[in-house]
């Protein structure tokens, strides 16, 4: 049976208040359009869990929508500081809970493969360590020395967006595959969005490249674009131009305000978000061609 | 003596930085100066260089400048892509890295790092990023090198948060850590190099050409010893600077200042 419904559904079916949310993607595939379809719908009370929070979470903190952040790097990738997050934590009206990358892309890898926790190497670092009391240590059974352990992370959704995907939900990624993978089998619901839907025989045709298998995902939309101002390898390019001009735009609650209002609450969907950036913008993304050799798996 | 300055600042990090790769080195690879570092020595004496991207992206041969560490140019043409899982447990925990450049606002006498806040934990004065990979990066990669402006406010006698390990309160307490990597390698100022002693205390071992002693004291915000010898770096090379401006940056994103 098909799981295709669109973008707004599969958030109204899937995404409630106060859900924990993980909107995966390491700088590249991150669904922008399903946190704008968020603060359209007027979700309260998330916990937002991110590696890089990005410029998705600013925007969904500046909207009202989150009560709390889980991060291991809030920056704007390239540019600097995460202005919005960051004015809201300095003035305490966020909560927050804070890793090393490793510490939280393994909390989601023991949240992913049913284990309780996660152990990792001593880092002596200390004061994270101090700051979060989700940060233990173990003895090592075999060697009777320390490790350092993080707790399973299981969101109540994910939301993970791909080059393509089937009708099931059957994913394909290439390019920067960051969390992915993880964030889907972690969590307890998983919304999908594609950039194609595809024949369940392109699937099968290369299957090393699914990274997420249909039967753990709950809805799948076709949403062109939904990444912008990230990027989809091979499709378009990241928007470098916007990540620059949103450090300027979040120096001010009226710039961020002026720009949800246009950006997010003034259009319907992703389509009549892609159509308003223009043509200039469609040409400054296009990226030119470069396939892999095809591989041949064999007749048998 | 008088010195004209012929290069930027940045240039002048990203060059010194470049002459501490050695050829066949696996370097952890982070964007602005150390990408540029790196490319630089890829292209000079160390051609054998293998960049990895925290990313995920092994072998990378960027084909032009990344504003951020997970650009697309990255993977096109690379060696390989992974998870982020597996490129800090297979790469970086398991001791396959060479290499490891960090940044940060706050780098102390024992040069830990401070990249999460100045001020308290709880009610921060300033909000920084926080670490990143930079906490494992500073544990698990055999060297680490930073790269920062001198300033007296970068350089207290103490973080105030301990994002990454230097060498602790001393190299020794570093080597009771049993942590794989051997710590912080050298830091690369605007003014010339910081080296750890046998205690693990950074002292000044180089100036670069036209800084002076005292003004690398006025700018540190504990008592710099020098080293028993001062060496002088050699001053940016015209191929250096032509490989940094006509192919690497020539838009001057990060080489401007």
């Amino acid at each position: 049976m098909s799981k295709i419904v669109s973008l707004s559904e599969a958030i109204r079916r899937y995404v409630r208040d106060g859900d924990s949310v993980y909107a995966a993607g390491f700088t590249h595939l991150i669904p922008f359009a399903a946190g704008h379809e968020i603060i359209r719908q007027g979700r309260k009370d998330l916990v937002l869990a991110r590696a890089t929070p990005d410029l998705i979470y600013d925007q969904i903190v500046a909207a009202g929508c989150a009560r709390k952040v889980i991060f291991s790097y809030m920056g704007n990738p390239g540019v600097g500081s995460l202005r919005f997050v960051r004015a809201e934590l300095e003035a305490g009206n966020l909560e927050w809970e804070e890793y090393s990358h490793f510490g939280m892309i393994s909390r989601l890898q023991a949240g992913a493969t049913g284990l309780p926790f996660m152990p990792m190497n001593p880092t002596a670092a200390g004061d994270l360590e101090q700051a979060n009391p989700n940060y233990r240590t173990v003895t090592d059974p075999y060697s009777g020395r320390e490790v350092v352990v993080v707790p399973a992370l299981n969101p109540d959704v994910a939301i993970v967006h791909v080059q393509r995907a089937d009708a099931q939900g059957n994913a394909q990624i290439w390019g920067i595959i960051g969390e992915q993978k993880e964030a889907a089998f972690a969590s307890s619901r998983v919304i999908l969005t594609a950039e194609e839907i595809v024949p369940e025989e392109i699937i099968r045709s290369d299957p090393n490249r699914t990274l997420i298998p249909g039967f753990i995902v709950d809805a799948v939309c076709h949403v062109p674009y939904c990444a912008h101002p990230s990027y989809t390898q091979g499709y378009y390019d990241r928007d470098n131009a916007f990540y620059l001009e949103w450090d300027e735009i979040s120096k001010t609650r009226e710039a961020v305000q002026a720009y949800l209002d246009e950006w997010v609450y003034g259009v319907k969907d992703r389509a009549e978000y892609w159509e308003k950036l223009g043509v200039e913008v469609h040409t400054r993304l296009i990226v030119g061609s470069r396939p892999s050799e095809v591989v041949d798996y064999g007749q048998y | 003596m008088s010195q004209i300055s012929t290069y930027t600042s940045s240039e002048l990090l990203t060059i010194n930085a470049s002459r501490l790769l050695r050829d066949g080195d696996v370097v952890f690879v982070g964007v602005g100066l150390p990408n540029l570092a790196c490319n630089l020595a890829r292209r000079t004496h160390a051609p054998n260089l293998l960049m990895i991207y925290e990313a995920g992206v092994i072998g990378a041969q960027p084909r032009r400048l990344p504003l951020s560490i997970g650009d697309p140019t990255l993977v096109s043409g690379a060696l390989a892509v992974c998870s982020m899982y597996d490129i800090f447990a297979f790469y970086l925990q398991r001791g396959n890295v060479d290499v490891g450049f960090l940044g940060g606002a706050q780098i102390d006498r024992f040069g830990n790092i401070n990249a999460t806040v100045i001020g308290s934990y709880e009610k921060p004065k300033v909000r920084l990023p926080g670490s990143g990979g930079s906490m494992e990066i500073s544990a698990w990669a055999n060297r680490c090198y930073i790269l920062t402006p001198h300033q007296k406010r970068r350089f207290p006698e103490k973080v105030d948060f301990r994002t990454s390990a230097g060498f602790l309160n001393s190299r020794a307490e570093r080597e009771s850590a049993q942590l794989r990597g051997s710590g912080p390698q050298a830091i690369v100022t605007d003014l010339g190099i910081l080296e750890p002693d046998e205690t693990g205390e950074l002292v000044l071992t180089a100036l670069h050409p036209g800084a002076t002693v005292e003004q690398a004291c006025a700018n540190t915000g504990w008592a710099l010893k020098c080293a028993g010898t001062l060496r002088y770096t050699q001053a940016p090379s015209e191929e250096e600077l032509q490989i940094l401006r006509d192919e690497l940056d020539p838009e001057g994103i990060y080489l401007r200042s």
